[in-house]
C-alpha cells in the first residue's frame, strides 16, 4: 500500500501559488535599484484576476490549436513542477530518467506556445515564435549539460535522487563542477522565462520582442493561463538553481522546504539585480550567450570527468 | 573541500572563456589583468611556506601582469580609439566551441603525458588549455590590440606549466622571462600606436596594403 504523497502535493500546491510572487520580486528590485518605487510584489495577483474577469476575442484565422495551446502550456508546466523534489528529497512523480521528461514537458508547453503563435497568421508572432524557438535550441543542450553534470556527480537518473542525499555527499567533492552547473543554469534561467539579457518582458515594441510578441492575440483567462504559467517555469528553473545549490536532504522537511522558498525569493532578486545591471544583448548575440552557459556546464562535465 | 589552488586554476580557464566571449576590447583587458592576479596568487597557493622565491615571483607577476600590462594596453586603445573586435576570423560563438574542446582535449591528454609529480593534477591541463585558446585568440581576431591580449595569454599559459617546475628553475630565469613578455608587449604597444597613426585603423588585415 502506497502512503498517499501528502507532503510532496502540499508543498507543490504552495510553491504553485507563490509563483506569481517571484517576477513580482524581480520586477521590484530591478525598481528599487534604478531609483523607482515600481509595482506592488503582489501585481501580478492583481492582473491575473482581471485577465480572468474578462471575455476573450479569437481571431476567425484561429482554430483549436490557438484555444488549446494555452491549456496545455500551464498542464506541463504543473507536470513538470511534480517532478521536482521541493523539500529535497521525495518528488510526487519520480522515475528514472525524469529529467528528460522535465526538460520534454517543458518543451512541449513551448511547442504549443508557438504553434499557437503562427496559428494567428501574423507574421509579428511568426518572428517571435521563431526567435523563441532558436532560442530554445541552444538553451536546452545547456540544460541537458548541466542535468548530465548532475547525473555524473551524484550517480542518479532521477530529479529526486540527484537533488537529495547523493548531492550532499558529491558537494565536498566536486565543489566547481556544481557551481559552475548551477552558473550555467542560471543563464538557462535567465533565456527560459524570457528576462533581459535575452528578452525585454517590458518592451513595447513588437520587433524588439520574443515571448511577448507570440501572445499578443491571446486574451482574457488565455492570457491569464499564460502568465501564470511563465511564472511556475520561473519557480521550477529557481527550484532547480536552489536544488543544485543547497543540498538540503538531511535537514527537517519542513525547514527544508522553508529553505526553498527563501532561495526562490533570493533567485528573483539576483534576476532582478541582473536585469538592472545589464542591457539586452542583440539578438544575434543571444545564441552566444547561452553557448557559454554551454561552455560552462561543459568545463564543469570535464572537471567531474578527469 | 577542493585546495585554493584548483579553484584559481579554474577562474583562469574562466577569464579565458570570457576573453573568447566578449567583444568589447576594454573586456578583453579586464579579463586579462584579472588572469594576472589570479596567476601571482598561484604560486603562493601551490607552495605554502612563503620562502623569497615564491614571494618574489609573485610580487613581480602581480606587478607586470596584474597591473602594468593591462595599464600599457588600456592606453593603447584609448589612444588608439578601438573599442570592439569587429571582424574575427571566427566567430565568437565558434571560438568559443573551439574553447571548449580545447580544454577537453588537455584534461583528456594531460595524463598520459610523462611528466614529473605535480602539486596539483590541474595544473597542466590548465596551461594547455590557456596556450591553445592563447594562439586561437592571437590568430583569429583582427585587432592588433586583441592580438596583443591572445600572445599575453598564451604567455600565461607557459607560466602556468613553469609554476610545475618552481622548485627547480633558478629565480633569475623566471625575471627574465617576465621581462621579456614586458618588453615584447612594451614594443607592441608602440607599434600598435604607430600602425593606428599611420593607417586609422588596427585591423591587422590592412596591412598587407602596405607598399613603398
Amino acid at each position: 500500500m502506497i502512503a498517499f504523497p501528502v507532503f510532496p502535493i502540499f508543498t507543490l500546491l504552495i510553491v504553485l501559488g507563490l509563483a506569481p510572487v517571484l517576477p513580482g520580486i524581480a520586477n521590484r528590485t530591478k525598481s528599487a535599484l534604478t531609483g523607482r518605487r515600481g509595482a506592488p510584489v503582489l501585481q501580478l495577483y492583481s492582473d491575473l484576476g482581471k485577465l480572468w474577469r474578462k471575455g476573450v476575442v479569437y481571431s476567425r484565422t484561429t482554430t483549436v490549436l490557438f484555444r488549446l495551446a494555452p491549456v496545455v502550456l500551464l498542464a506541463t508546466s504543473l507536470l513538470a513542477g511534480g517532478l521536482l523534489p521541493l523539500d529535497g528529497r521525495v518528488a510526487l512523480l519520480s522515475f528514472p530518467g525524469d529529467l528528460v521528461a522535465f526538460a520534454g514537458l517543458l518543451g512541449l508547453g513551448r511547442f504549443f506556445l508557438v504553434l499557437a503563435a503562427m496559428d494567428t497568421g501574423s507574421s509579428f508572432e511568426g518572428m517571435g515564435a521563431s526567435r523563441e524557438v532558436t532560442f530554445a535550441s541552444f538553451a536546452e543542450p545547456a540544460l541537458f549539460l548541466c542535468f548530465t553534470v548532475l547525473v555524473l556527480a551524484t550517480g542518479q537518473l532521477q530529479l529526486a535522487g540527484m537533488f537529495g542525499v547523493p548531492l550532499a555527499a558529491a558537494w565536498p567533492v566536486a565543489a566547481p563542477s556544481l557551481v559552475l552547473a548551477a552558473a550555467g543554469l542560471f543563464i538557462v534561467t535567465l533565456a527560459e522565462t524570457c528576462r533581459v539579457p535575452v528578452d525585454d518582458p517590458l518592451t513595447h515594441l513588437e520587433l524588439t520582442m520574443i515571448h511577448e510578441v507570440m501572445i499578443l492575440d491571446h486574451s482574457g483567462p488565455d492570457l491569464a493561463l499564460i502568465l501564470y504559467a511563465s511564472s511556475v517555469k520561473m519557480a521550477l528553473f529557481g527550484s532547480l538553481i536552489v536544488g543544485v545549490l543547497a543540498p538540503r536532504a538531511h535537514e527537517q522537511r519542513v525547514l527544508a522546504f522553508g529553505e526553498l522558498i527563501l532561495g526562490l525569493g533570493l533567485v528573483a532578486i539576483a534576476i532582478g539585480v541582473v536585469e538592472s545591471i545589464m542591457a539586452r544583448l542583440r539578438m544575434n548575440r543571444v545564441p552566444h550567450l547561452l553557448v557559454a552557459a554551454s561552455a560552462l556546464a561543459g568545463l564543469a562535465l570535464i572537471l567531474l570527468l578527469r | 573541500m577542493q585546495p585554493v589552488h584548483d579553484l584559481l586554476l579554474l577562474l583562469v580557464v574562466l577569464t579565458n572563456f570570457w576573453v573568447l566571449g566578449t567583444t568589447r576590447l576594454s573586456a578583453t583587458i579586464r579579463a586579462t589583468a584579472i588572469q594576472g592576479m589570479l596567476l601571482a596568487g598561484l604560486p603562493i597557493a601551490l607552495y605554502p611556506g612563503l620562502s623569497l622565491h615564491i614571494v618574489g615571483l609573485a610580487v613581480g607577476t602581480f606587478a607586470v601582469k596584474a597591473i602594468f600590462l593591462p595599464f600599457l594596453l588600456s592606453r593603447a586603445i584609448r589612444e588608439a580609439a578601438v573599442r570592439r573586435e569587429i571582424e574575427p576570423l571566427i566567430g565568437f560563438t565558434p571560438s568559443m566551441l573551439l574553447g571548449a574542446l580545447a580544454v577537453a582535449l588537455a584534461f583528456s591528454i594531460a595524463p598520459q603525458l610523462p611528466l614529473p609529480e605535480m602539486r596539483s593534477y590541474m595544473l597542466v591541463p590548465v596551461s594547455l588549455s590557456t596556450v591553445v585558446i592563447g594562439l586561437l585568440v592571437l590568430t583569429t581576431r583582427s585587432k592588433a590590440v586583441t592580438q596583443v591580449v591572445g600572445y599575453l595569454i598564451l604567455e600565461n599559459g607557459i607560466y602556468v606549466f613553469g609554476l610545475s617546475l618552481v622548485e627547480r628553475v633558478p629565480f633569475l630565469v623566471e625575471i627574465g622571462v617576465l621581462l621579456d613578455v614586458f618588453v615584447g608587449v612594451f614594443i607592441m604597444g608602440i607599434v600598435v600606436f604607430h600602425i593606428n597613426r599611420e593607417f586609422d585603423s588596427l585591423d591587422s588585415a590592412r596591412l598587407t596594403e602596405l607598399r613603398d
